[in-house]
């Protein structure tokens, strides 16, 4: 049939041009990121998109061919990473937060670093990412085949003719991914080429599919209520799923999701602003609904209209080709197309990052000669080797094509990478959540899981009687019913796939949590948990070197070969500045080795960056003494810097007690003006009467005697009043030096108060204070200075006799024994005004303002000697007049007879 | 006519003292012992002479004298300050304040006569 040759040759032009046109989007966006005009390549919108790379060939053709074999299923794909974007967006933000302030370039290099920077994990998780994409970069170069062959309409192809398509496919893909997936050889910088092609191509497979849809829906399916009325009509508009299985494959996207290499590249590495993942979060989700919305009619519309036996997976193609609508066909073979490759590039980029750094740098690392990250030209090495690993992951998946012989049901070596990546994810999340989590209990589970994979579901998947004999389906290996592939340990019944996601995560994480929870970490890898786990309060490295024997010249010509030589000497003038300056180069210090890891951790991962430094400044690895240096060093700083506190912190406590002293001091000297000047005051009063009095009976004669009488005692008393007050001056001046002996004696409470009262309730006039007292109560025996604390209670009533202002005045002495002997002197007066009160045991303070002949010394006497025996005395507001409280230890009184 | 001096002082003892030295000499000696109402006391007086105590209880004599200074009608009223305290400090202070003259405690009861008969006689140069 010349028509479906004419078709084809057709379709390869339409393919050329396709791919020419790919290339030159690429070209154009890393010419306008060159010229740093890359702002609105790196929009949300673009991030997003880049994302669709999720949906490959397999959802595109597949999708349909899922909802005819098991209806809804399909929807299951698609939720599970939509669940993730929407429910655990803060799971993706800790992860791009960690990926970019670790410079991580891929899924491997997140978990070895994690781990101690361990290349064992390294490389196992690259291994097992080789093996779980590889098959899935064969089903897209042969769902390529399959759509070609679609056009060929009935004509078989030739075998060989079906594998030079592919290989064609396959080599145009290699070439595009090494031009642009190794243009910069940090792999943490964008591949802005790579993400706008991707996005474009994100944008030609929704509009195919939308395109093909909206035809069958509007131009085959009679509109959209006859649709659905069709949909009802057919047996695929009911709901015939497994719960479990639905479930369980909503599960094993979401895992798939987060480990797979492809979408790790562009969600974490590729991700240049956290905030895009805000927009993603919904957009996302959103473009995964578009691409499901016309899944189910074109299934149903193709099983009513192609005959019996077509492939439902490629009802997208083939329904508008057998309506003769070759165009839409086109198109809708381009939608595939676009599916295909983006998945087989980023795959590739994110594939080749982790073979070059893990395995292929490491291994070169070993045998070159001692000394050659110095020497060699590693740029190139790295550069070369990464091109090598892409031609190469992209050729492995072409020799698994042609040695599988395409397998009919796209779908199910879908599930099984998604379950074999999906391994990672208890190490990934464990790491970044749980800072117990070690390398052991990582590697641990990752075998395991990996073996349960194997066993389970990557082995049995080629078929019974292929890579696993026939007779251990039935009966088990060895007989051993029990490990029967697809039906370990008694789990009979369960589907295939979720057996096998069952029995390896659930190996995988118990040996994880398990071995990590028995197993101690080294000093590395307890400096990197707590890096990951607590990303967000700090986002700088440890500091894990002790650079005292490595040469900076050496670490230069090492970083130009790497970083390129602008780079490279920008860094290291950077660091020199930022240590002060002292010269070109900067001082190798454990900050600045640090860093510089980093960076080249940006391009050969940091294992391999680590080692590579490693081989510089001596010692492959961290040593513990490495980090006891580093500890001590740091422990050093602290005490330095908590003695410095320490110090500002005394400086600041002697200031504000010179301050206080200076305040007091002052304080001080005002109080001693004033004492000066009352004293002054106090004594000249009396000395002006007596003066003036002696001088009128010295020089006026004629006095009569009644006024000599008179002038001499005014004299008289002035002299007393001077005596008194000389008296109370020395008696507090004694008290306050705390000079006075005390004289301890044993008596009766009521004897003291007796004597008191006898002293002090009546002046020279004869008048009488009213006292009432309770007796009984008084019979206390105290142990204690018997003549000062009568004079105190002589000071207390002298002063009620002096002050009581009321008409009858009469004072209340109580006695109370408690916790504290209390002995309360309480007036009828008006009491001291509350403003006074604060005031009244001052020296010169006096209860009123009327001149009683008094100094104002009475109180303060009494505070001192009360205080001296152990009590103290206070005012008691409240009690309607003056009330004075001296309360004295209880130990003072023995319990009366 | 006898001169008539107003004396606002609180101690007996020193108002009886100064009393009989002034009354000796002719002058008509009226007292006052309440800083609070002293300054009423003054425009209902009309004295020639004002001796005041600086300690007064209820209110200061620097206040008494300020208040006086600015009444016009004991503006120009001669004024014997008399404090207990005699720091110099008490000297300035009522110097600003407007005072006539001023006596520490204890005084010489000659040195007390000179002051306020100079200062009846009118301001000190007039004489």
């Amino acid at each position: 049939m010349t028509g479906a040759r004419e078709m084809l040759n057709t379709l390869v032009a339409v393919c050329i041009a396709y791919a020419l046109f790919l290339f030159a989007i690429a070209f154009a966006a890393e010419r306008i990121a060159a010229h740093g005009q890359a702002r609105w390549l790196r929009s949300p919108a673009v991030y997003t998109l880049s994302l669709s790379i999720y949906c490959t060939a397999w959802t595109f053709y597949g999708a349909v061919g899922s909802a005819v074999r098991s209806g809804f299923e399909y929807m299951a794909i698609y939720l599970g990473p939509s669940l993730v974007l929407i429910g655990w967006w803060w799971i993706l933000r800790k992860l791009v937060r960690i990926g970019r302030s670790q410079r991580i370039t891929s899924v491997a290099d997140l978990v070895s670093s994690r781990y101690g920077k361990s290349n064992l994990l390294a490389v196992g998780v690259t291994i097992l990412a080789v093996i779980g994409t590889t098959p899935y970069i064969a089903l897209q170069l042969q769902s390529v085949t399959l759509s070609f062959e679609a056009f060929s309409a009935g004509e078989i192809l030739p075998a060989a003719e079906k594998g030079h398509t592919a290989l064609w496919v396959a080599a145009g893909l290699a070439l595009f991914t090494v031009i642009f997936g190794t243009r910069n050889l940090d792999a943490n910088e964008r591949h802005n080429g790579v993400v706008m092609a991707i996005a474009v191509e994100a944008v030609v497979k929704l509009f195919a599919l939308l395109a093909v849809g909206v035809f069958v829906v509007w131009g085959l399916g009679g509109g959209l209520t006859e649709t659905l009325a069709r949909i009802d009509a057919s047996e695929l508009g009911h709901w015939r799923i497994d719960g479990g299985r639905w479930a369980g494959v909503v599960l094993l996207s979401a895992a798939a999701f987060l480990c797979l290499p492809r979408i790790f590249q562009v969600l974490v590495v590729e991700n240049d602003n956290e905030t895009h993942l805000r927009t993603a979060s919904w957009a996302f989700p959103l473009y995964l609904g578009l691409m499901s919305l016309f899944v189910v009619p074109i299934a149903v519309i193709g099983l009513d209209l192609l005959p019996e036996g077509s492939n439902p997976d490629l009802f997208v193609l083939t329904l508008p080709l057998s309506q003769g609508q070759g165009g839409l066909a086109v198109l809708s073979f381009l939608g595939g197309f676009s599916s295909a490759t983006s998945m087989v590039i980023v795959a590739a980029i994110a594939l080749s990052t982790m073979v070059s750094n893990h395995v292929v740098m490491p291994l070169w690392l070993r045998f070159a000669e001692p000394g050659a990250t110095v020497s060699g030209d590693v740029r190139g090495v790295v550069l070369l080797a990464r091109r090598l690993s892409i031609i190469g992951v992209v050729m492995l998946g072409y020799l698994y094509y042609r040695l599988s012989g395409g397998g009919e049901a796209l779908a199910t070596i879908g599930f099984v990478s998604f379950a074999g990546v999906a391994q990672v994810l208890p190490a990934m999340l464990g790491g970044i959540f749980w800072r117990g989590a070690s390398k052991a209990g990582a590697v641990s589970g990752l075998i395991l899981g990996f073996l349960a994979w194997n066993y389970t579901l990557f082995l049995p998947s080629f078929g019974a009687g292929v890579l696993m004999p026939e007779a251990w389906f039935s009966s088990g290996p060895f007989g051993l019913e029990f490990l029967r592939p697809q039906a370990m340990f008694g789990l009979v019944d369960m589907d295939p796939l979720l057996h096998a996601f069952f029995w390896s995560m659930s190996l995988n994480t118990g040996a994880f949590i398990f071995v990590s929870l028995f197993s101690f970490p080294q000093p590395l890898e307890r400096l990197q948990g707590a890096q990951f786990v607590n990303v967000f309060e700090h986002s700088t490295g440890p500091r894990s070197w002790t650079g005292n024997v490595a040469q900076s010249e050496d670490l230069m010509i090492m970083a130009q070969r790497i970083l390129g030589a602008r780079d490279a000497q920008d860094l290291f003038e950077r660091e020199a500045e930022r240590q002060g300056g002292r010269g070109p180069l900067p001082d190798v210090t454990p900050h600045f080795l640090e860093t510089l890891e980093r960076e080249l951790a940006g391009s050969v991962g940091a294992a391999t960056a680590h080692a590579m430094v490693g081989q510089i400044v001596g010692g492959m690895s961290v040593s513990v003494e490495d980090l006891m240096a580093v500890a001590d060093e740091t422990a050093q700083m602290m005490e330095y810097s908590a003695r410095l506190e320490t110090q500002s912190q005394e400086l600041a406590r002697t200031a504000a007690q010179l301050r206080e002293a200076n305040a007091k001091l002052t304080r001080l000297s005002v109080q001693k003006d004033a004492f000066l000047s009352q004293i002054s005051h106090e004594l000249r009063t009396p000395m002006t009467s007596i003066r003036a009095f002696s001088e009128i009976l010295r020089d006026t004669t004629g006095l009569r005697a009644a006024e000599k009488t008179k002038y001499a005692s005014i004299i008289h008393d002035e002299a007393i009043r001077l005596t008194r007050l000389l008296d109370d001056l020395l008696d507090l001046s004694v008290l306050e030096n705390g000079q006075v002996n005390l004289n301890l004696r044993r008596g009766v409470l009521s004897d003291v108060l007796d004597r008191a009262v006898a002293a002090a309730a009546a002046d020279e006039a004869g008048r009488r204070l009213e006292i009432r007292r309770d007796r009984d109560a008084e019979q206390i025996v105290l142990h204690t200075d018997l003549d000062r604390l009568s004079q105190v209670f002589i000071n207390l009533i002298a002063n009620a006799r002096k002050y009581c202002d009321a008409p009858q005045p009469r004072l209340e002495i109580r006695v109370r024994a408690g916790a504290r002997l209390a002995i309360d002197f309480t007036d009828n007066g008006t009491g001291v005004a509350s403003e006074a009160q604060d005031v009244i045991f001052e020296k010169f303070s006096r209860v009123s303002d009327q001149k009683a002949g008094g100094a104002g010394l009475g109180l303060a006497i009494c505070r001192q000697i009360v205080t001296r025996l152990g009590g103290d005395i206070t005012y008691v507001p409240g009690r309607g007049g003056a009330s004075f409280r001296v309360s004295l230890p209880a130990d003072l009184a023995i319990a009366a007879q | 006519m006898s001169k008539h001096v107003l004396l606002i002082e609180d101690e007996p003892n020193i108002i009886e003292a100064i009393s009989f030295i002034l009354s000796r000499e002719g002058l008509a000696v009226e007292t006052h012992s309440d800083g609070t109402t002293a300054n009423e006391k003054l425009r209902g007086a009309h004295p020639d002479l004002l001796i005041l105590d600086v300690m007064l209880p209820g209110k200061s004599g620097y206040d008494i004298l300020r208040e006086l200074r600015a009444d016009p009608a004991t503006a120009a009223l001669p004024v014997l300050m008399l404090t207990a305290r005699g720091q110099s400090r008490d000297r300035e202070m009522a110097e600003r304040e407007g005072v006539s003259a001023f006596m520490s405690k204890p005084f010489a009861n000659s040195e007390m006569l000179d002051t306020v008969r100079s200062l009846l006689n009118g301001p000190p140069g007039n004489a």
